[in-house]
């Protein structure tokens, strides 16, 4: 496997998922982008431990771990918002607005 | 030091009997103010001790004239390093003079209260502040250092206060308590400093000590010296109403009128002369300070003689004439006549109270007058009298002797002590012109007061009558526990001249012998002017000429059958209007003084300063700033997540940079 | 009595006990039955003030500290629970313990919500009160400097007037501003003392010894302490959180605000600031602007006072104008003057506490403190009247009241080093009088003019028993001061003494008789 195109593909993703959060409205695709961004991470972490010996592999169990911790918070939450506020738009989530 | 005599230790007595008069009046005030009988017993009755003790005491004083004063220690009152205060009291030759005037003057005037105040509803609560007002007299004239002074002096001021504004519920009387104490207060701001100085530069603040420091420690004519002299006397003015703190004392009028007799004139408005008196080392030590004083009274003396000219209100026009008649005390001090100025004081005491006291009488007859038919007239206007002698033959022929004693008739009292006074003032004439300047002042005062006096007797108990047609027949001589008093005065007012007569008389002037021990320090600085027997017979003969022209002088001029009652006279115009406005000096005092400063305090200080700038534009200022910041701050908080991404990703990207590079 | 007390141990346990009483005493105001909290509180602020009065036979008049306490608290960083009382603190000790039940009487039939907190409150801010008195450990000074402000900011944020948040939240933030200053300058000291000497604590005397590491920072450090202090004694312009949360505070807040915490300023100054930094309270300049801002204080106060139309404000300016004598008593720095500015401090607490619970009886009856709402109330209420007269009296410093006393010895103090000083402060008679004399005039004398006055009931035997022993101490004070001025003096002497030495300053010759001067 080659190193190259497997960081591009992980910085492509990445950076489609930071596009995805900055630019979408609804909380569960802005999550999903979050899942996103871990994953190219995860990729780039595996890539990486071919030449650096194998944390980057246990690293990324633990990436996983997190990222499952999270997506169960993180869902739980969205239901919460979506059965107080009949919406997922974060544009009207603006409660702690200055 | 000699010994204090056993009687000398009662003093404390002669203090504390007007003290506990007040206590016991004042608890009636509150819990019995109809029990009159008691009331007055107390009242009364300390008085009548207090002079009695006092009786004994300068008896005892006469018997063994002490060289120095007798100091009687209570307690140690402010203890401080160096300042060692003592509540104490000393007893001497001057101090025995002022015992027996002001506990004299006041037994009377307490006696006479009895019938004018009768009827009023705050008896016990007058009676109260009488009392307390004598003890703080006796306080004053009694103490043994200035602070002990200082608390009768303030003590005095505040029983003034209270008994100008007695009846309270008219906004005059209040406002005229509170002008006197204010005035007053100016005055001891003067006294403060003085004393402060004195501390400063004696260390001490006891009279004895003090007095005999001052030949070693000051210059004479020196700059503290001077000083201190001026503050006193500053206090002096507020105090016994001179130039330029003199206008609260007409005003003063508002109060009862036995209290005008009793603080107005006979004692309290004296303390200033008996100040200077019992100071008189450092008066004599600072010769521009005596000069500043015997011109202030000269000047006074004439000044309120001719406001006294154009009164109507009779009240007003005793006022100015005491204020006149301090003039001449503090003349008399000035020139280094100490014992003068004290005769005069003393002779003045009797006259003066005799004169407010037989108002009074007149006064009460025509207020029950028109009281009983209900007319609303001034009944202090001479307007509205006219002809009384008819109806109070005693009164008016006891204010005829009051009258002629202050106007200065031979052989009445006032007579020598005045004279005695001016000739004084011609004998320092010598070595400063200016004092023949000052005697010339106090001479035409001596016309003016001659022409007032007149004119008051006249417009009250000659001419027709003007009080009213049904009013007249309750017109009444007043009781006798009112006139008894004025018989006593009046005996004063005549013979009181016999205790310093002068020395071309057979009377080897024996007041100014008593006073020696307390006058001679100031003699060694102060030398007062010799004057020859021809001399002294003129200037005698001069006194008595002055008098005999004001007299005859007002008795032609006037016309009293053509006066009208003062509800159809005509307005007064050009200088009689400025007379009778007393020349605008409230006025102006207002204007220049009262309002600016009323003015800068609401407008300025208040409003500008310290709500608009310090609190305003300062501390809520800081406080505004600092909600502005957290208002810019709360901006970024948008509550929009997809923004703190964006601030965050850049956040991240900036960081990542920073360290990249490193 | 001393003999009695001394066979107790009072010595011992005197301070100890000051300062639990009454935080026992909150404890159980919390817990009884809402009926009797105030009863409870009155009994607690009763008897430590039976306890206090202990020290006034068993205090020794030398300058030493006495009474002390020391037991280690946080020995790790030298903090120690040091206690003690000499004659600067005894009498501000004796004023609180005095005022406290008077406080507790006062806000009888006043306050009528929330009961239990609001005595339990009073009896917290009195430990808090007292410890800042007696602490003589900067550390444990400054948590009972922080603990009084608390229970204070509650008392006029829950119980005040109608714009009590504005006024609490003022007080609170004004106060605690200057206090973290001066909290910055405690561990400044701390620090470099600890480093200098190898030696941590926070023991007064021994940040005192060794002041002299800080020398460098010494203005500085001066300058927060003194900040911290000017703001709470107020001297102007630090002044205008005072108006108002004294008015809007309930009448015992008032009356201990004016009588006892502005107090606290000047305590400070005297315990701390000054005998901390002398070289610096001394130098020149800062004596120029302390005494220029005194001088002011006392002027403006009183010109500020005499426009005020609510009587509470009057009173509350009034002790702007009386504070500033106090301060220029300290900065005179002679023995009579400092003697003097703690009689006055001692006399504040009478007179103006006075005044503010009469201006809380007037308000009582009218729920107006507005002076143009009344008039001719000596008719109506002839002992209110007689009080209300006598206590003024005492403010303007008539001689023979207390009032007096203070005054006088300050201005005759000041006036040996700062003449034109106390020339210009000696004006303020003049305008005390008028101001007060004019705000009685309006409030007692002319008319009764609006029917509402008429029928008002005069002072209650409550009442009375607030006022009585105040007037007892304005006359007694008056009189004879002599037992207080000689408990005062060594102290005072003591003080004035080091500090002239420490910052070079000529000896004020406290001897009699200068001859050869002019």
């Amino acid at each position: 496997m080659l190193l190259g195109p497997a960081l591009a593909v992980s910085a492509i993703l990445f950076s489609l998922g930071v596009a995805g959060v900055l630019l979408r409205r609804n909380a569960i695709i802005i999550f999903m982008c979050v899942e996103l961004m871990l994953n190219a991470a995860n990729l780039a972490f595996v890539a990486l431990a071919q030449q650096l010996g194998p944390d980057g592999q246990v690293i990324v169990f633990f990436v996983m771990a997190v990222a499952a911790a999270e997506a169960a918070v993180g869902l739980a939450i969205v239901l919460a918002i979506y059965r107080h506020k009949q919406t997922l738009d974060i544009q009207n989530l603006n409660l702690l607005r200055g | 030091m000699n010994q204090i005599p056993s009687a000398v230790a009662w003093t404390w007595l002669i203090v504390a009997l007007p003290l506990a008069g007040f206590v016991v009046n004042g608890a009636f005030s509150f819990f019995a103010p109809n029990a009159k009988r008691a009331i007055s017993a107390v009242g009364v009755g300390v008085l009548v001790a207090a002079f009695a003790v006092a009786v004994v005491v300068v008896r005892a004083v006469g018997a063994a004239p002490p060289e120095e004063p007798w100091i009687l220690t209570y307690w140690s009152w402010m203890p401080a390093g160096s300042l060692q205060l003592d509540f104490a009291l000393q007893v001497d030759q001057l101090s025995a003079v002022m015992l027996m005037v002001v506990t004299g003057v006041s037994a009377m005037i307490h006696i006479y209260s009895v019938g004018y105040m009768g009827e009023d509803p705050g008896y016990a609560r007058y009676f109260a502040y009488l009392n307390l007002f004598v003890f703080f007299m006796l306080v004053l004239v009694l103490g043994a250092n200035f602070p002990v002074m200082f608390v009768g002096w303030e003590g005095v001021g505040l029983c003034s206060y209270l008994l100008i504004g007695f009846w309270y519920e008219d906004k005059v009387n209040a406002d005229a308590g509170k002008k006197a104490f204010i005035m007053n207060r100016i005055g001891d701001f003067g006294f403060l400093v003085a004393m402060f100085l004195i501390f400063q530069t004696t260390g001490s603040l006891d009279f004895r000590e003090v007095f005999a420091a001052a030949p070693a420690i000051f210059e004479v004519g020196g700059a503290t010296i001077t000083l201190i002299t001026l503050a006193l006397f500053l206090g002096c003015t507020g105090k016994s109403a001179q130039i330029p703190l003199y206008t609260w004392l007409p005003d003063a009028m508002a109060g009862p009128t036995p209290v005008s007799a009793l603080i107005h004139a006979a004692t309290m408005v004296t303390a200033g002369v008996y100040l200077v008196a019992r100071a008189n080392v450092l008066f004599a030590m600072a010769p521009i300070s005596s000069a500043v004083v015997a011109g202030v009274g000269a000047l006074t003396a004439l000044y309120a003689a001719t406001i006294a000219l154009k009164q109507w209100d009779i009240k007003k026009i005793i006022a100015y004439s005491t204020v006149s008649q301090l003039g001449y005390m503090f003349l008399g001090v000035g020139v280094g006549a100490y014992a003068s100025g004290i005769f005069h004081l003393a002779t003045h005491a009797f006259f003066k109270a005799l004169m407010f006291l037989a108002a009074g009488s007149v006064i009460q007859t025509l207020h029950h007058a028109y009281h009983a038919t209900g007319r609303h007239e001034d009944a202090q206007d001479l307007r509205n009298m006219g002809g009384l002698q008819r109806y109070l033959p005693w009164t008016a022929a006891l204010m005829w002797v009051g009258g002629l004693a202050n106007i200065g008739v031979p052989p009445l009292a006032g007579f020598f002590s005045k004279d005695d006074i001016l000739a004084r003032t011609f004998a320092r004439g010598h070595e400063a012109p200016l004092f023949y300047l000052f005697w010339a002042l106090g001479a035409v005062g001596a016309l003016l007061t001659a022409f007032y006096m007149t004119r008051l007797m006249a417009y009250a108990f000659h001419g027709p009558n003007r009080t009213g047609e049904r009013e007249r027949e309750h017109l009444h001589e007043a009781p006798w526990v009112m006139t008894g008093p004025l018989v006593v005065l009046a005996l004063g007012a005549v013979a009181a001249g016999a205790i310093n007569l002068p020395a071309v008389l057979p009377g080897h002037e024996w007041l100014a012998r008593w006073l020696e021990p307390v006058t001679f320090m100031g003699g060694l600085y102060l030398v007062e002017g010799q004057l020859g027997a021809a001399t002294e017979w003129t200037l005698l003969a001069l006194a008595a000429g002055i008098a005999a022209i004001g007299m005859i002088g007002a008795w032609q001029l006037l016309k009293p059958a053509v006066l009208k009652p003062a509800r159809e006279a005509p307005a007064e115009t050009g200088i009689q209007r400025v007379l009778l406005r007393k020349y605008y000096v409230d006025e102006i005092y207002d204007t220049l003084l009262v309002r600016p400063l009323a003015w800068l305090s609401d407008r300025v200080l208040w409003k500008t300063i310290d709500a608009f700038i310090i609190d305003g534009v300062a501390v809520n200022g800081v406080a505004r700033v600092a909600r502005l910041v957290g208002w810019v701050g709360s901006r970024l908080q948008t509550g929009q997540v997809g923004t703190y991404v964006v601030i965050f990703v850049l956040g991240t990207i900036v960081l990542l940079r920073a360290l990249l590079r490193s | 009595m001393t003999a009695a007390l001394t066979g107790l141990g009072y010595q011992r346990w005197a301070l100890d006990a000051i300062l639990l009483l009454p935080l026992l005493g909150a404890v159980l105001v919390l817990l009884s039955p809402p009926a009797a909290a105030k009863r409870l509180a009155l009994y607690v602020t009763l008897a430590e003030f039976v306890v206090s009065l202990g020290l006034w036979w068993t205090f020794q008049p030398t300058a030493a500290m006495q009474f002390q306490v020391v037991r280690q608290w946080i020995p790790e960083w030298g903090i120690g629970y040091r206690l003690g009382v000499d004659g600067i603190s005894l009498f501000l000790l004796l004023l609180t313990t005095l005022t406290m039940p008077l406080a507790v009487l006062g806000s009888w039939s006043y306050i009528t919500r929330h009961e239990r907190p609001y005595y339990a409150l009073l009896l917290v801010l009195t430990t808090g009160m007292l410890g800042v008195f007696v602490a003589l450990d900067l550390f444990v000074f400054y948590v009972f400097w922080e603990i009084m402000l608390i229970p204070m900011y509650f008392i006029i944020g829950v119980w005040g007037g109608p714009s009590r948040l504005y006024a609490a939240i003022k007080f609170f933030v004004y106060t605690f501003l200057g206090s973290l200053l001066m909290l910055v300058a405690i561990l400044t000291i701390y620090f470099a003392v600890a480093r200098a000497t190898g030696e941590s604590s926070f023991a007064y005397d021994h940040l005192w010894r060794n002041i002299g590491y800080v020398r460098p920072w010494a203005f500085w450090l001066f300058a927060a302490f003194a900040l911290a202090f000017a703001i709470k004694v107020p001297m102007f312009p630090f002044h205008t959180w005072l108006p108002d949360a004294h008015v809007e505070a309930p009448t015992a807040g008032s009356v201990i605000l004016a009588g006892i915490l502005l107090k606290m300023g000047t305590y400070g100054f005297l315990r701390f600031a000054v005998p901390l930094f002398p070289e610096i309270a001394m130098d020149p300049v800062v004596t120029g602007v302390v005494v220029g801002l005194s001088l002011i204080g006392i002027i403006y106060g009183a010109l500020v006072s005499l426009v005020q139309p609510d009587f509470k404000k009057l009173v509350a300016y009034s002790s702007v104008s009386h504070l500033g004598f106090v301060m220029l008593g300290i900065w005179a720095l002679t023995l009579q003057s400092v003697q003097g500015a703690i009689v006055i401090m001692i006399n504040h607490g009478i007179s103006t506490g006075a005044l503010f619970f009469l201006a809380g009886m007037m308000y009582e009856r009218r729920h107006t403190r507005d002076i143009a709402e009344f008039g001719g109330l000596a008719k109506v209420m002839p002992a209110f009247a007689a009080v209300l007269t006598v206590v003024s009296l005492s403010s303007i410093g008539l001689p023979g009241t207390n009032g007096f006393v203070g005054e006088f010895l300050v201005l005759i103090g000041a006036f040996r080093t700062h003449p034109w000083a106390a020339g210009v402060a000696a004006t303020g008679v003049i305008f005390a009088a008028w101001y007060l004399l004019w705000a009685i005039q309006r409030l007692l004398f002319q008319k009764v003019d609006k029917p509402e006055n008429a029928k008002l009931p005069d002072l209650s035997p409550r009442e009375l028993a607030v006022l009585a022993p105040l007037l007892a101490c304005i006359v007694w004070i008056g009189i004879y001061p002599a037992p207080i001025l000689r408990r005062i003096e060594p102290s005072a002497r003591a003080l004035v003494t080091q500090v002239r030495e420490a910052a070079g300053a000529p000896p004020v010759a406290d001897v009699a008789m200068q001859p050869g001067a002019r």
